[in-house]
This record gives C-alpha cells, structure tokens and sequence, in this order.
C-alpha cells in the first residue's frame, strides 16, 4: 500500500507521456472489424447456398430483431451518460447507468439466445445448410463479443463499488469498454442490414 | 471423462517417435537437473518467465525460434531422407501418413515458431532501444503474447507423443481436413496451435505500433526512424490486417469440425474454394511480415559496415509501405489454377510483379550502400552478401510463377518448394541469423565467435544451393510436392543432391550451435567483451546504451535532431547519454506471473478441447477469464527507480566506457 502511495504520488508529476491504453485498445477494435468484415464476406459468399434448408425470409422474425436493435441502440445511450458521470466524477450515477445498460446488454442477450434456440429446435441449426452456418457464426460472434462485454461490464462494476472518486486508470477502462460498446452497435446495425433486412426484402 | 483420449493415442509402437521422446525426455531431464543443480528457478522464475522487460522478452522469443529451428530441420532432413530413399518400390523408411505429419508440421513449426518469434524476438530486443523508449506500450500485454506463442509450440510439440499432428499439409486445405476425411485430433492441435498462437502475434502487432506511434524519442520524426523500425512499423500494420483473417479461418474450419457447420465441406452448400481465399488473404501478408524486418536488419548492417549512410532512405521507406500494402492484393496468386477466370489472374499476376519493383529498388539501395564504402567483412556482412544473391534468383522465379500461363505447368510441384525456400531462407532466414549476429553484442555484452560464424554462413549459403536448385529441376520435371514415393528414375539423382544440401544444413546449423557455445565460452576475453556499448561504430539510438542496456534502457531520453541519431551525435561530439547529467526516478513496470498463468491456462483449454475432454477444456477457459480478471484488479503494477540507483548504474557504464576508452 505504501508503494502504492508513492506511485500515485509520483504519477501525479509524471510529464513525460499521456497513457497509450485508449489508442492501443483502439486498434485492436480495427483488428476486431477486420474479424468482422471477413465474417460479412463469409456470409456474402455463403448466403444463398440453402442446400434445400430454408430461406432467410422464412426463419427471421423481423419485429424480434427489430426490438433487439432499438434495446442495443439505446443501451449505447444509456452507456454514453454513464461516461457523461464518469467524467464528472459522480460514481454512483455512473454505476446507475453502466446497471441499466447491463440490463439493457443482458434483454437483447436473452432474446438473441431464444431466436438461436428456437431455430435449432425446428432443425434450423448452423448445421443445416452454409447458409444457417455462415448466419449463425456472424451472428453468434457478435452476440459473444455483447456476452464478453457484459463480463467487462460486471467486473468494472465490482470494481467501482464503494468508491468516491474515479483515478485515471479506471476512467481509462470505462473509456475503452465504451469504445467496444459502441462498436458493437455499429457491427450490430450492418447484421440488421446485410443479414435480416436483405435476407428477408 | 478423458473424452478422445485414451491409451492407443500415445504411439508406442513407433520407433522413431519412441526415440525421439526418449531423446527429448533426456535432454529435457539434463536441463531440469542443471536447473536445480545450480538452484536458478527462482532466477528463471523472478527474472525471465516473469519478465515485462522486453529484452529479455526478446531473448526468450529466440530461444523459442531455435527450438523451433532444430525440429523444423529434423521434419525437413527426414523428407529428404525419405525421398532419398523411396524410390522405384523402396518404400522409404516413413509410411504415408506419417509422412504427411512431418511436412504439415515442417511448414507449421518453421512459419509459426521458428519465422514468427525469431521475428517477434528481434523485435521485441531492438525496436524500444532504436526509438530511445524506456519499454514498450503495453508491457503486460508483451509477456502474454511470448507466452502465447510458446505454449502453442508447446502444443505442436505435445501431438508427437500423445494423438498425432494434421496430415494436410501447413494450410489444411479443406475438405482434407474436414472431419470427414480428417477424423483424428491432427487437424485439431494445428488449428488450436495456430490460432492461440495467432493471438499472441496480434497482440504483439498492436502493442509494437502503439510503441512505434506513441513512444519515440522527443524529436524522432516519422522520417527520423531508423530502417528497422520502419520495417516492424509496416509489418505490424499487416499483422493487425491479416492476423484477423487468420484467426477467422480457423475459427471457421474449427466450427465445421466441432459443430457440423458447412462452411468448406463438400455438402450442405459448403465451399472450398472459400477457405483457399481467407487463408491467402492471411498468408500472402504473413510472407512479407516475415521478410520486411529482414530487410530492416540488412539496411542496419549494410549501413554499418559499409561505413556510411544508407543509399536513399527515403526510397528505402516507400519501398517498405509500398510493399505493405502490395501485398495485400496478391493473394489470388497462390490458386490461380482454382478458376477464377483470366481477367482476375491476370490482375493479381501483374499486382504480384508490381511488387518485385519496390523490392528491387531495395537491393539497388544495398548495393549502391556498399559502392564506395569502406565495406568490413564481417560475418554478419557474409550474411548479407549471401542474401541479396540469393534473393534476387529466388525473387525472379516468383515473377515466374507470377505468370499465371507458367504458374498452370509449374503449379503444386517443386519448383514451388524451391522458390518460396529460396526467399524464404535467402530472405528470411539469413536476415535473422544476420541481425542475431549484429544485435548480440547489445543483448549480452560479448559478441559471437567470427570465425563459426563465417563457417555456419558458408555451410548454410552452399548447403541451400545444393539442396533447393534440384528442387527447381524436378520440379520441371514434374515432380509434385508432398509425395511420399516415386518411380521416375530422371528424378533421383537430384533428390540424391537435395539431400546432400540437407546434410550441409545441418552442418551450418552445428556451426551456429558452436559458434554460441564458442562465444560463451569466450565471453570475458577483452576482444570479446562490448564494454562500450557500440562495438560496430553503428549509427542507431540503441548503441547509445551500455551492453547489455541497462533495464530502464535509457537514464535520460534521448534527443533526435535527424537521421542517425547517435551517428549525429558521436561526429558532433555530443554524449547521447548525458552521463552524470539530471536524473529523474524512472517509471517502471512490475513484474507479472500473469502471462505465464494465461498461457498455462490457453494450454490447458486448448488440450482439453483438442481431445473433447471438455471439463478440461473448460477450466482452462475459466482460469484464462479469472486471471485476466484479477490482473484488471491489481493497481501494483508499477514501481518508481529511485534516483540514486540510476546514477550508480550510469556511474559503472561511464567508468567501462573510460576503461575501453583508455585500452585503446
């Protein structure tokens, strides 16, 4: 703890270079979209090879989607002024809105995992055709990456619990954890897109 | 309980796996005994396995790449044995399916393991000095991806004695290696191998561009960069583009493996031609990730011992980034037989021979380095020398198969095999062991014996051209890659020579081994020892610091007001370090077991789901998260260097230098 002290002491009259955390969990986002776009060719390739399977238009339910993209969009608010408190340093309102956003992370989780299980169950599985795979590992990815968010997000919350005021690092993690949120709307809103719109218009 | 995993995986009843483990068990045994013989687990423990100090990082990589060496070259003497050997009704000493192991693995093993970390490792030992930063961006991150790294090696090298390792070849082309044709946990230890080690390198390509970017001494401009560092600049921007697509790949190949998906089976709508695409889109980057860090070493060491500037640096960087992003739309050109149909061939052929240019203009800046400087003939110069020969005939057969008409008759034979070594050990490898000679010195305080040095360049530069160009030859011949047997009598002769080329290999290898044991054994001699730091009148930040630097690199950051900062400095007359002048206490980072826990745990996940032992599979994966977890937790990661610590080390370097200063 004592070192402790003198570090943060000494940090406080460290000139010399600002923290490459942000920047270098930036880039690892672009690396993250390049996962992603790959797995967008992969299913621009794959998205008309049934092989007798059905059909986009006849497994996607758009008004479920449709209510899972309004949940993820608006979880990026609510995650946006919890950065707003952040900022400010007001903990507990911060720790507020990071809550509803894991709630908000958690619904569309929920619905996504009961879409997937109801097209297994009627034995439209990734299995099926190259089509069904190609759509549940695009899908199923994202959906991994919200799970791994959420993760992050509990974590940061346990880790913030009882305290006052935010130092630089954990201002650091919430900053990078907004970075991947706000990602994976943006992946997110080309999945409703490129898959469930196109697949079924 | 214990899933695919039972008795019958471990090949007993192989006598050359029986040998090789009681070989490796020995050696593995001598080393655990001289370990605690001389008590140094905690050393290794506290000061190595720990380590954030990318030094030392560095120096681990290569251990690991040299391992790595050793076994690659075992796989690649034991096929040219065989093929020594297999000929009209012999059938060899290897039956076909193993056979099939040792090539996947060769390719696998000097790629991953041998290529990636020695590349990773002379990365990790130079960029940091080269740009006057006191450590990388990320130094936690740096220790996970050397641990990443290691312990998918581990993996490959766990599936010699228990299962067995994938028979597809070093890509595993699909639908081979699909769970249909490819039942067993082969094709599984190559994608769990592949891909945990993948994580590792994109780490790795992320944490040294934030370095790059972020780090650089006060004053050192873009244009201000050393070579080298340009080079690691460019090939860490195509780590972050292709390692991704790799990671994909597997990631799809291991899902119609494990779930039953269709993405390249040969039912249900699946499509191989697919795979082929993402794979490339990985590896054609992945050659010139290997290859533009050795050509970062060359320009160092040509400027150097050429006793002048680089020719042309400019053209030397657009070069570099040309190539960076050159090689991004070429990789059509490793299927141009597949059918894509002329118009798309003949754009990725005339892309492919649009990168020879860049390329060229770099050997011409070499060489115009080298006119009229007073060149020293070092061995690490032989090194050189013997690359821009070798390279340049390896370069030209690759515009050959560039041609797509010439690449449908040369297509899958040995004519293949012969170009990519050619490039690969013209280009890549002498550029490493070049650059292992030059930065020695500066990692260990002595430099390496000469004289084995010039005998292992010798042994390697003719051992290549005797074991590649018959390779050219059946491959005109006809001759395709991965075959086990053969009957044409026009080919054996050549695979005769090949193999004699093997031998020499190997001879060069046993040169490199004596020449390290020669050279620590030598190491205190005076003509030995580097007591100034820069013990080839070299140009670049990182021989500005003692040898080996201290763990803070630098007590005072270095100032760059041009190009060659420390050339600059010593003609001005200027003490780069500042010795004695105002220290400030040192921002440092702790130590962690952190990487090591999350390589052991990578380990355990990857052996538990490589056998469906899923219980294993998932504590490994829970620990992975409970680590990375409790380090998020741990605020002690740092530690100040107090003020008089750094002046009693600068004071020792200063007294060296006047010593040195006063031997001659």
């Amino acid at each position: 703890m004592a070192q402790n002290m003198t570090a943060d002491a000494a940090h406080a009259h460290d000139e010399h270079h600002e923290s490459p955390v942000v920047f270098g969990f930036w880039l690892y986002l672009m690396t993250d979209c390049i996962i992603f776009g790959t797995l967008f060719a992969v299913f621009a390739v794959l998205r008309d090879q049934f092989a007798g399977g059905p059909t986009g238009h006849e497994v996607f339910e758009l008004s479920g989607v449709g209510i899972e993209t309004a949940i993820l969009l608006f979880s990026s608010i609510t995650y946006g002024f919890g950065m707003i408190a952040a900022h400010e340093n007001k903990v507990s309102t911060m720790r507020t809105w990071l809550g509803v956003t894991f709630l908000l992370g958690l619904g569309f989780l929920f619905m996504e995992i009961r879409e997937f299980s109801h097209m297994i169950a009627e034995g439209n599985g990734p299995d099926r055709s190259a089509f069904l795979s190609a759509f549940f590992t695009l899908v199923g990815t994202h959906g991994l990456h919200v799970t791994c968010g959420l993760l992050w997000m509990a974590v940061l919350l346990f880790q913030t619990a009882g305290k006052t005021e935010l130092n630089e690092r954990m201002i650091g993690k919430l900053t990078c954890l907004s970075l991947f949120w706000h990602f994976l709307d943006i992946v997110w809103i080309c999945v409703f897109t490129f898959v469930y719109l196109m697949g079924v218009l | 309980m214990f899933g695919k995993l039972t008795l019958s995986a471990i090949p007993y009843d192989v006598p050359i796996l029986v040998g090789t483990f009681i070989g490796a068990a020995i050696a593995g045994l001598a080393v655990v005994g001289l370990i605690t013989y001389y008590g140094k687990w905690g050393y290794l423990w506290r000061e190595w396995l720990t380590s954030v100090d990318h030094k030392r990082i560095g120096v681990m990589y290569i251990v690991v790449a040299l391992v790595a060496l050793f076994r690659g070259f075992a796989d690649a003497i034991m096929m040219r044995s065989q093929l020594a050997l297999a000929y009209a009704g012999n059938p060899g000493y290897l039956p076909p399916h193993h056979y099939d192991q040792i090539f996947s693995a060769h390719g696998t093993i000097m790629i991953f393991f041998m290529a990636m970390a020695f590349m990773q490792g002379l990365m990790n030992i130079v960029v940091p000095l080269q740009i006057g930063a006191r450590d990388v961006a990320f130094p936690f991150v740096n220790t996970l991806s050397f641990w990443m790294t290691t312990i998918s090696f581990l993996l490959v090298n766990v599936s010699l004695f228990i299962g067995e390792f994938s028979q597809c070849g070093w890509l595993a082309y699909p639908p081979l290696s699909e769970q249909q044709f490819s039942p067993g946990v082969g094709v599984d230890y190559y994608i769990w191998a592949v891909q945990l080690s993948g994580v590792g390198t994109l780490l790795t390509g992320v944490n040294f561009f934030a370095t790059i970017v972020k780090m650089r001494a006060p004053g050192m401009t873009y244009m201000r960069m050393p070579v080298f560092t340009w080079t690691i600049f460019c090939t860490t921007v195509l780590i972050m583009v292709a390692f991704p697509i790799l990671t994909v790949a597997m990631g799809l190949l291991g899902l119609d493996r494990y779930l039953g998906m269709h993405f390249f089976t040969n039912d249900g709508g699946g499509n191989q031609m697919l795979y082929l695409s993402v794979i490339w889109g990985w590896g054609h980057p992945e050659v010139y990730i290997l290859v533009l860090p050795a050509f970062g070493a060359f320009s160092e060491i040509t400027q150097t011992f050429s006793r002048k500037p680089l020719f042309g640096y400019k053209t030397m960087v657009y070069a570099t980034a040309s190539i960076m992003v050159l090689s991004l739309v070429v990789w059509v050109h490793h299927f141009f037989t597949m059918g894509a149909g002329p118009n798309v061939n003949a754009f990725f052929g005339i892309m492919t021979m649009i990168i020879a240019v860049p390329t060229g203009v770099k050997i011409f800046n070499w060489l115009f380095t080298m006119y009229k400087g007073r060149i020293e003939f070092h061995a690490t110069m032989y090194w050189v020398i013997g690359f821009m020969i070798t390279f340049s005939i390896g370069g030209m057969t690759g515009v050959m198969l560039a041609i797509p008409a010439s690449d449908f008759v040369l297509h899958n034979s040995l004519f293949v095999i012969a170009h990519f070594h050619n490039v690969i050990i013209g280009g890549v490898y002498f550029g490493y062991v070049a650059a292992m000679n030059f930065w020695f010195p500066k990692s260990f305080g002595f430099k390496l014996n000469e004289a084995w040095g010039k005998r292992a360049f010798w042994c390697w530069f003719i051992g290549f051209y005797v074991a590649f160009m018959p390779l050219y030859v059946v491959g005109f011949e006809g001759m395709t890659r991965r075959m086990n047997h053969y009957d044409n009598p026009e080919w054996h002769p050549w695979l005769l020579i090949a193999e004699v080329g093997a031998v020499l290999i190997a001879c060069g290898i046993v040169c490199q081994l004596t020449q390290l044991y020669v050279s620590i054994r030598d190491r205190n001699l005076a003509e030995n020892r580097d007591l100034t730091g820069d013990p080839w009148n070299a140009r670049t930040l990182e021989w500005s610091t003692s040898s080996p630097p201290p763990f803070y690199n630098f007590a005072i950051l270095p100032e760059v007001h041009e190009l060659d900062a420390f050339a600059h400095d010593k003609e001005a007359g200027i003490d780069t370090r500042r010795a004695g002048g105002d220290y400030q206490p040192i921002h440092m980072p702790k130590n962690t077991a952190c990487g090591f826990l999350i390589g052991a745990f990578s380990f355990v996940l990857g052996f538990g789901a490589i056998w469906y032992i899923w219980w294993l599979a998932a504590v490994g994966l829970i620990g992975v998260i409970a680590t990375v977890i409790a380090r998020s937790a741990d605020n002690d990661v740092d530690y100040y260097v107090p003020v008089s610590e750094v002046a009693r080390i600068e004071q020792e370097h200063t007294h060296n230098l006047m010593a040195a200063q006063a031997a001659e």
